[in-house]
């Protein structure tokens, strides 16, 4: 299986660009690409409840840069470089002004108002050079729902030009840290993968921990101290509704749920003892995975389902394993100088991303399921908790420097994109979501 | 007796409001500057107050302040990445365990914390194999199991605000917490 993915990735990378304009995401040294993003034409304005559409126009542009830009890979000119197609000029832009100013690439489209009450924003992808049309895709969406479109349309910029999925369609849950480190609150709080339409999902009342998504559904799993009962919950985002997950009489955590949504794993622990666990969502039956004196916790499923990578102190210090679903055959996959946590597989399947504890830094790594090819990403005093982009590129994190403030950051593959993820509070423990539906 | 006693106090709040009430018909008093002394020096004075009476507090037996009365503390600390019991936290256990048996009526959670240098999922196992590391040791001295809980709160709840070894190793811990007694 580790082969299958290996070749998978090889034959990703090994693809000849069909299009001139194409970024390769993997090597990290290329220049990033200049692309135009003027502001999208609407016809005369329109008000909506989200603004008015020349207006939206100006905001849609804004976000698709601020995607491209924090990627690493592109570089949106300045707005003044170029003149803004107008409504006519969509299909039939003016490319010499975009060739002047250097851009490579296009990005632009339309805001109107519809009849019912929707929007509509179209996107569209031009090489500036070949005067190529890339793409094209259209949305319509409500009022409220607006910023949704910008991001489809840079999840098609993105994927267009580097034969990735794209990721900006997609949420954030994490924890928002408020007060002195001795009696911290912490919060679960959900945003976009931007920071837009943040919102608090508990109070603050009860220690809250690892809040991760559902592949599936509109679910967390997360850790709670509520009642002094640390243990599993269930967060129904779209009801409000909350549950504890099993009937354990000690301490449950660190969750994360299957591929299919079907299957929860996590820790329970027994006298003094971690054990892996795997609770069924449909049936609230709970299997324990592994056994013995050691402290086997943080397992995270394969993208296929079949294998689960974890961490165990059973061969005296903390260290990778990979086993089957159901338990059997743990095989340690880390080794070298220094302690190895928190895995959590990447959905292309290629990579794990941990916790590499080596010469008293904490530092985000990545390791093949085979145990080879490790590689640093971060160098700071504390990165831990890694969390995958959906389509495996980018990875979450926390970073808590030495004056002990949090934050979230983002890096990607390459190591060399290390991004602040803008929070109203300090946060940690982020868990990025599945692309949204 | 007790149907009379609501009817008293409303008697007596009436009473009260009845002189209140007098009081308040009288002009409110416009300030004036006090009349200059004619140099006696003579200061109006018509009494004196005592002292406040003293209240100590007192160790009130079966609680936490017993405890650490007792034992010396409530809390014992770990090496780094352990949860082995050295000499000084055996001493204290020991002598926690002694009051334990003097006070049998008494219930103790066990906290058990890690500090900020491990990930969060493993300063929570290692938070609860601590907690469990002070439980077995009280259990062996004879105090019941059932007397105890032990909960885990990995890195979540230091002692000491710092990132450095000196509050490290005050925040490796375990804390015996008195949660019911007489």
């Amino acid at each position: 299986m580790i082969r299958t993915f290996a070749a998978l990735f090889l034959a990703l990378i090994a693809v000849p660009a069909a299009a001139q304009l194409r970024i390769d995401i993997t090597s990290g040294s290329q220049a990033a690409m200049p692309v135009a993003i003027p502001a999208f034409p609407t016809g005369a304005p329109v008000a909506t409840p989200a603004g008015n559409t020349a207006e939206l126009g100006r905001q849609v542009a804004d976000i698709i840069s601020n995607n491209l830009s924090g990627t690493g890979l592109f570089r949106p000119l300045p707005a003044g470089a170029f003149a803004a197609p107008t409504m006519n000029q969509v299909n039939a832009p003016p490319f010499g002004s975009f060739r002047t100013a250097a851009a490579q690439a296009l990005v632009t489209g339309f805001v109107t108002a519809n009849p019912d009450g929707t929007l509509t924003i179209g996107c569209t992808l031009y090489d500036v050079f070949s005067e190529e049309k890339l793409a094209a895709q259209g949305f319509t969406v409500t009022p409220a729902g607006w910023r949704r479109a910008a991001h489809k349309c840079s999840d098609i910029v993105y994927s267009r030009l580097t034969g990735e999925s794209g990721y900006f369609d997609s949420r954030i849950v994490y924890v928002a840290e408020s007060g002195p480190r001795t009696k911290r609150v912490k919060r679960l709080a959900v945003m976009d993968q931007d920071g837009a339409n943040h919102r608090f999902l508990t109070s603050g009342a009860s220690l809250v921990l690892m809040p991760r998504f559902s592949p599936v559904n509109e679910t967390l799993s997360y850790m709670s101290f509520q009642n002094d009962r640390p243990r599993m919950w269930i967060y129904n985002m779209g009801t409000g509704q909350q549950q504890p997950v099993g009937d354990f009489d000690s301490m449950s955590f660190a969750g994360r749920f299957s591929p299919d949504g079907r299957t929860l794993v996590f820790s329970v622990t027994r006298a003094g003892n971690s054990d892996i666990h795997a609770y069924d969502v449909a049936s609230r039956t709970t299997r324990r995975l592994t056994s013995g004196n050691s402290i086997d916790t943080s397992p995270s499923f394969s993208p296929d389902g079949r294998a689960i990578v974890f961490e165990s102190d059973r061969g005296g210090s903390q260290q990778l394993y990979v086993m089957n679903a159901d338990g059997s055959g743990a095989q340690r996959i880390s080794f070298g100088e220094g302690r190895a946590g928190s895995p959590v597989w990447s959905p292309r399947g290629d990579l794990i991303a941990f916790t590499r504890i080596q010469g008293g830094k904490f530092r985000i790594a990545v390791i093949r399921p085979d145990g080879s090819g490790e590689r640093l990403l971060t160098d700071s005093w504390q990165d831990e908790g890694p969390s995958w982009s959906p389509n495996g590129r980018v990875i979450l994190f926390s970073r808590t420097e030495r004056n002990g403030r949090s934050s979230l950051r983002s890096i990607d593959l390459t190591g060399r994109n290390d991004r602040r993820i803008p929070t109203p509070l300090e946060a940690s423990d982020p868990a990025w979501g599945p692309l949204l539906r | 007796m007790t149907k009379a006693l609501p009817l008293l106090l409303v008697a007596g709040s009436l009473l009260l409001a009845g002189c209140g009430k007098t009081r308040d018909v009288l002009p409110p008093e416009a300030w004036q500057p006090a009349p200059a002394q004619a140099g006696t020096g003579a200061i109006d004075q018509a009494g004196t107050v005592p002292p406040p009476e003293p209240v100590r507090s007192t160790t009130l037996a079966g609680s936490q302040a017993a405890l650490v009365e007792a034992a010396g503390s409530d809390t014992i600390l770990f090496p780094f990445d352990s949860y082995g019991l050295d000499e000084k936290a055996r001493q204290t256990l020991g002598a926690q365990a002694e009051w334990l048996g003097r006070n049998p009526e008494v219930r103790v959670s066990i906290e058990g914390h890690a500090d900020e240098r491990g990930t969060r999922e493993y300063n929570l196992a290692l938070g609860e194999r601590r907690a469990n590391a002070a439980k077995n040791f009280l259990a062996a001295q004879g105090v019941g199991t059932e007397r105890m809980s032990i909960i885990s709160y990995g890195a979540e709840r230091p002692a000491v605000d710092g990132s450095n070894e000196e509050a490290w190793a005050l925040n490796r811990r375990a804390v015996t917490l008195v949660v019911s007694g007489r």
